[in-house]
């Protein structure tokens, strides 16, 4: 459709960036907005990884030791939630990846609305400042900040802290979840509008399907959280009594709402990473994904299954055996779609030319530490073993094991997988392997245990603990120092990454890799596709 | 080519408008939620909503529960309360009546509402009020007392929900709060289809 003379004339701007202000404070190119979400991830898990470390010191040993006041170290607990999982996780794999990558890989120019775009950026970075002051203003009486666990549960979280650090921490939620919603509708307008011609939705990279699964479970959970803390919200300050029994409000009212959108909000997590997995998986075994078509059909099914299940969060809050059944039986479904996808990885694999690059080992020891949180959750979704493990060490056990060990090692995975393309520099392979091993030694050291702790009875939100959980939680603390030492290498790598005079190729990782962001430049372009491409064969795998 | 930029223009206009339009809904359904999930507690006692019938037309049978009573006042009321007897043995269908206390040791006239709740809570479908002092609020002069009846039976079809067929003991449980127009005070605020789980 454009002519030549006119193309010729755009490609004379490609390379022309604006000032540093305007570029990377007023951003509307996809790219930088996906860097500016990553630099921005970094740095909230930094915090967030800060609070855990407090967690981990105080629960080495039994009595308190770090916090003189128990409430404080429940602000932590609730402060390391929220950070890591709407200001850690959901920037790096949505806003981060998900910028970077989805126009990249359908061939398009830009996101639909590229303003937009730094709109949503910047909510989430006010949401998250919002959040740092909830860290310092008062809470419950006589203490700083909000203690209420990330689920932020009436009447704990009205009656039982009058002080405004659980306001702040709601209007972080409010900001990010604007900002979320909005790059939701922008990632289903490039989605559904921008694909380049020939590049059918069947055809389509298995990380832009993540994507726009995740998008749209989004656009439908976050209202409902929206209009849960809306409603506390005025519970505390307006006197209404949607949530308080006083006025004839209900307390499990509130749980119904904020687990519709807290289950879809576990995906909302994972999907991205199952997206980014398939890529590796495929681009390192020199094979296209098995089962294309059944692995973006399985994100739909999980999507959809996930919110149809919400109550296996609260099976003790009093529902009927009937009600309890159906949520164990609907729960064990999404096992099925999940199922699908772990076993078309590894039939990926099956067979395969594997080359165990860093990304590689990151992606296979995704797999793993997914299927082990993936059963326990099995486990947990039979409501009568739920009654006894609620709340246990076991929970948390099963949560980081499908999040800290499946979207942060995902995360690790398509920074190393990608970096090349990103900057044009290489991170040492050697940084990436000793930083996989040293994560994946100290995660399963730092979680593993929990499993024991939660069967012998150890309840989460706890600063202090009899003797008898002692040995097992002082094991958990060594893995998390063995983790942190990991993070270490990580930054030493970036840091040789740039410092290196080797540049990246376009395509640094050979025939395996088919998507078009490969066909680009390392780093792309300014712009890219000012022409669109045009897909004949098969490069959606 | 400007052809298929306004189309591909509209499109996108659409796509957005769709996405719009599926937000809006989610967050009216969130709120919307409030009275659906009143309506849906009382309609099937869920959650220890009591059920508000008639007097009982069912035969009473020889099988029975203990009831037992429980009884609070919220911090902000001077008042005493508490019911005639700890527990009654309530025969299934059958109607039964029972007292309640509540004396003001205020120094001024106050105007309380109480809201009740049954455990477990899945035996809310199956107990029936009848006739409730909750229904309406009450004012009582410094230092008066009075006495207020509660009118229920439990349906003998508890007998047949396998959730409920087992148990033989239930607490009612009512708590007062200071009132102004039928509403507890905490409730004052709240317009339209807030707070108005009436349970009272």
């Amino acid at each position: 459709m454009a002519t030549a003379a006119a193309h010729a004339g755009h490609h004379a701007h490609d390379d022309h960036k604006p000032s540093f202000f305007a570029r990377w404070f007023l951003s509307t190119n996809h790219k930088d907005i996906g860097t500016l979400y990553l630099l921005f991830a970094f740095c909230a898990g930094m915090v967030g990884a800060f609070l855990s470390f407090g967690i981990r010191m105080e629960m080495e040993a039994p009595g308190l030791q770090y916090f003189s006041n128990p409430q404080t170290y429940n602000v932590f607990v609730t402060g390391h939630g929220l950070i890591m999982v709407f200001f850690m996780v959901m920037p790096a794999l949505i806003g981060g990846f998900g910028n970077w990558f989805v126009p990249l890989m359908i061939g398009a120019p830009d996101m639909a609305f590229p303003r937009m775009n730094n709109i949503s950026f910047w909510l989430t970075v006010a949401g998250f400042a919002s959040l740092v002051c909830s860290l310092f203003v008062e809470g419950a009486p006589g203490a700083v900040g909000a203690g209420t666990g990330w689920t932020v549960y009436p009447p704990l979280s009205s009656q039982g802290h009058p002080g405004p650090a659980v306001d702040f921490a709601i209007f972080a939620l409010h900001l990010s979840g604007a900002g979320s919603i909005l790059g939701a509708i922008n990632f289903i307008t490039t989605i559904l509008n921008m694909r380049a011609p020939g590049m059918t939705l069947h055809k389509m990279p298995l990380f832009a399907w993540s994507m726009l699964v995740t998008a749209f479970l989004l656009l439908l959970s976050l209202p409902v959280l929206a209009g849960a803390i809306t409603m506390l919200l005025t519970d505390r300050n307006f006197g209404t009594t949607f949530f308080d029994p006083a006025g004839g409000g209900d307390p499990v009212l509130y749980q119904h709402l904020f687990w519709f959108f807290g289950h879809p909000e576990v995906y909302i997590m994972i999907l991205p990473a199952f997206g980014i997995v398939s890529h590796i998986i495929s681009t390192f075994s020199r094979k296209p994904v098995f089962g294309y078509l059944a692995m973006a059909y399985a994100m739909v099914a999980i999507g959809v299954v996930g919110f149809v299940v919400w109550a296996h969060h609260m099976y003790t809050v009093g529902l009927s055996l009937q009600t309890q059944s159906y949520f164990v039986f609907a729960t064990m479904v999404i096992a099925v779609p999940t199922g699908v996808k772990i076993f078309s990885w590894i039939a990926t694999m099956w067979g395969g030319s594997i080359r165990f690059t860093a990304a590689m080992h990151w992606a296979v020891g995704f797999i793993f530490l997914f299927t082990v949180g993936g059963v326990t959750g099995v486990v947990l979704a039979n409501a009568a073993v739920d009654k006894y493990l609620h709340d246990t060490y076991y929970v948390v056990a099963h949560f980081h094991y499908v999040l800290s060990l499946g979207a942060v090692f995902i995360i690790f995975a398509g920074v190393y997988y990608w970096f090349p393309k990103m900057t044009g520099h290489i991170i040492p392979e050697w940084a990436g392997k000793l930083h996989f091993w040293l994560a994946f030694i100290g995660a399963n050291v730092l979680f593993f245990p929990m499993h024991f702790l939660g069967l012998a009875g150890m309840p989460r939100r706890y600063a202090d603990y009899p003797e008898a959980f002692a040995g097992w939680h002082k094991v958990s603390t060594y893995g998390g120092h063995i983790f942190a030492l990991g993070m270490i290498v990580f930054i030493i790598g970036v840091v040789l990454a740039f410092r290196s005079k080797t540049r990246a190729a376009d395509n640094p990782w050979g025939e395996g890799a088919t998507t078009l962001e490969w066909t680009l430049s390392s780093p792309p372009p300014f712009h890219q596709f000012e022409t669109l491409p045009k897909i004949v064969d098969e490069p959606g795998h | 080519m400007t052809d298929r930029r306004t189309s591909a223009k509209r499109t996108t206009t659409w796509t957005v408008a769709g996405c719009t339009a599926l937000v809006l809904g989610m967050t009216g359904l969130a709120f919307a939620a409030v009275p659906l999930y009143d309506l849906f507690c009382k309609a099937t006692g869920f959650d220890g909503t009591p059920r508000v019938g008639v007097a009982s037309t069912e035969a009473v049978r020889d099988d029975s529960m203990v009831v037992h009573f429980d009884t609070n006042v919220s911090g902000t009321l001077p008042w005493r309360f508490h019911a005639e007897t700890r527990q009654v043995e309530a025969r299934l269908g059958e109607t039964k009546t029972v007292f309640f206390r509540v004396r003001n040791t205020g120094t001024t006239p106050s105007t309380g509402i109480a809201t009740f709740n049954v455990q477990p809570g899945l035996m809310g479908g199956f107990f029936v009020k009848v006739e409730c002092f909750c229904f309406k609020e009450q004012t009582l002069q410094p230092g008066e007392a009075m006495d207020f009846p509660v009118v229920f039976y439990l349906d003998p079809a508890l007998r047949a929900d396998s959730n409920t067929s087992h148990l033989s003991e239930m607490t009612l449980s009512y708590t007062y709060f200071a009132s102004k127009n039928g509403q507890p005070t905490a409730a004052l605020a709240t317009t339209g289809g807030t707070g108005t789980k009436s349970n009272f």
